[in-house]
């Protein structure tokens, strides 16, 4: 546990100096909605009605983003064969390494969305459950994330590797989460879907942190 | 009984076979220095000692017990220093030292200075890692043997981009940790004095060409 803090410390330590980052995640994703306004009209019926998924498949793709830099730097500078010669699991990094990763992605880009739905003319209570899902699924993307950047590593191209091999994998996570807000939206009960969500969330963990710790040792060989 | 062993190693790299039926054994105190041509094999045998790399047949053992049995704590137990010094351009040296003896599970701010200290980089402390030159990132690096004790020094040409007092402390350094009962196991094509040392010539077991990966 002492290690997990010290290895967390250290990852939001590196996001907070190296700055940047987290800002044009957050940047690309306000401006990436807010384009659609433009792109369809502003008739508020229709951006009411395609708001919810406008934003998830925006944070899909801002969470995209950083996801390549996840493991390249430590992995290019000698830091991953260290980290895997500590005397820790190395679960225990990925597991810090996917926290911070959620807490300088999947968490502003939840806070910037209240400001998105101001713009989409989406209302308070629709509004809450949408925030409600992306707290559930947003650390679902970045573990499948990381394990899709522990397998591009050494590879050429990463980034655009990591799309293919992980986009596919949110579609679940975009359908209930989706499903959840236009469930709400017309006065249906939405918890069902919610549930599925944290359903999703429970069973990447175990699976996230194994799959992201056999592909690093791979990588390291 | 010897402290650190191997058997019969046979390393295999993208389908070639490197080096195959290496053995040695070291008792605590002694030193071991790889010596070969480029390619024969020197870089991966390290990495395999620290368990990094698996080999393709031969087995490793520390006190009898296979290493692969329990890698964690074949982790404890040892150091790596590989080609790459493992600095990052925006942590300071202190925190780049205190980072690796926490995760060595003992952060001691006494033995951070003594590392410091060692490898005269103290004045160095609070310069973040971009300043750094290739020296001064290797002494950093270095420093981590000492900020965290480790039975087992695994160090792959650790005298490059060193000057003459650095390989000196470095020297020094591999001298007290042996006194104290460790093992250093060294590659390197530069002149670096280790007493006593056992010399293992990797080209006397390079595999003979083409055989079945």
């Amino acid at each position: 546990m002492t290690r997990f803090i010290e290895l967390l410390r250290r990852e939001l330590r590196l996001a907070l100096r190296q700055g940047s980052d987290s800002m044009m995640v957050v940047g690309f994703f306000v401006l990436a909605v807010i384009l659609f306004p433009f792109g369809i009209g502003p008739e508020p019926g229709i951006l009411a009605r395609v708001a919810p998924g406008l934003v998830w498949v925006n944070a899909l793709l801002a969470a995209m983003l950083s996801l390549d830099r996840l493991y390249q730097g430590d992995y290019e500078d000698g830091s991953l064969e260290l980290l895997i010669l500590t005397p820790a699991p190395l679960e225990v990094l990925v597991a810090a390494k996917v926290t911070a990763h959620w807490l300088t992605t999947g968490l502003p880009l939840m806070a910037a969305s209240p400001l998105l739905a101001v713009f989409l003319n989406l209302d308070a209570t629709d509004l809450g459950v949408l925030l409600l899902t992306l707290a559930v699924g947003t650390p679902t993307l970045s573990l499948i994330g990381s394990v899709g950047a522990a397998l591009v590593l050494g590879a050429r191209r990463g980034g655009v590797l990591i799309s293919l091999l992980v986009l596919p994998l949110f579609i679940p996570i975009l359908i209930f989460a989706v499903g959840a807000v236009d469930a709400a939206s017309h006065g249906f009960p939405w918890t069902g879907q919610l549930a599925i969500l944290g359903a999703i969330l429970l069973g990447a963990v175990p699976l996230g942190l194994y799959a992201s710790a056999a592909a690093l040792k791979h990588a390291a060989e | 009984m010897s402290l650190f062993a191997a058997e019969n190693l046979t390393c295999v790299r993208g389908g070639r076979a490197v080096f195959a039926r290496l053995s040695f054994s070291l008792e605590p105190g002694t030193a071991l220095f790889l010596l070969g041509p480029n390619g024969s094999g020197k870089s991966s045998l390290l990495r395999m000692l620290a368990g990094l790399l698996r080999p393709i047949s031969g087995r490793l053992t520390w006190a009898g017990q296979p290493i692969s049995d329990d890698p964690e704590a074949h982790g404890a137990r040892l150091h790596y220093v590989g080609h790459h010094d493992a600095v990052k351009p925006v942590l300071t040296v202190a925190e780049t030292l205190h980072f690796w003896a926490r995760l060595h599970g003992g952060d001691s701010e006494s033995r951070v200075q003594q590392a410091m200290d060692r490898f005269a980089i103290k004045r160095l402390a609070d310069v973040p890692g971009r300043l750094l030159s290739a020296g001064q990132k290797r002494r950093v690096n270095l420093a981590r043997l000492i900020a965290a004790p480790a039975p087992l020094w695994l160090l792959d040409e650790p005298s490059v981009a060193l000057d003459k007092a650095s390989v000196k402390a470095l020297e020094a350094a591999m001298a007290q940790h042996r006194a104290e009962g460790g093992l250093v196991i060294v590659s390197t094509h530069a002149e670096i004095d280790l007493p006593e040392a056992t010399i293992l010539r990797l080209d006397e077991f390079a595999a003979p060409s083409q055989v079945a990966a």
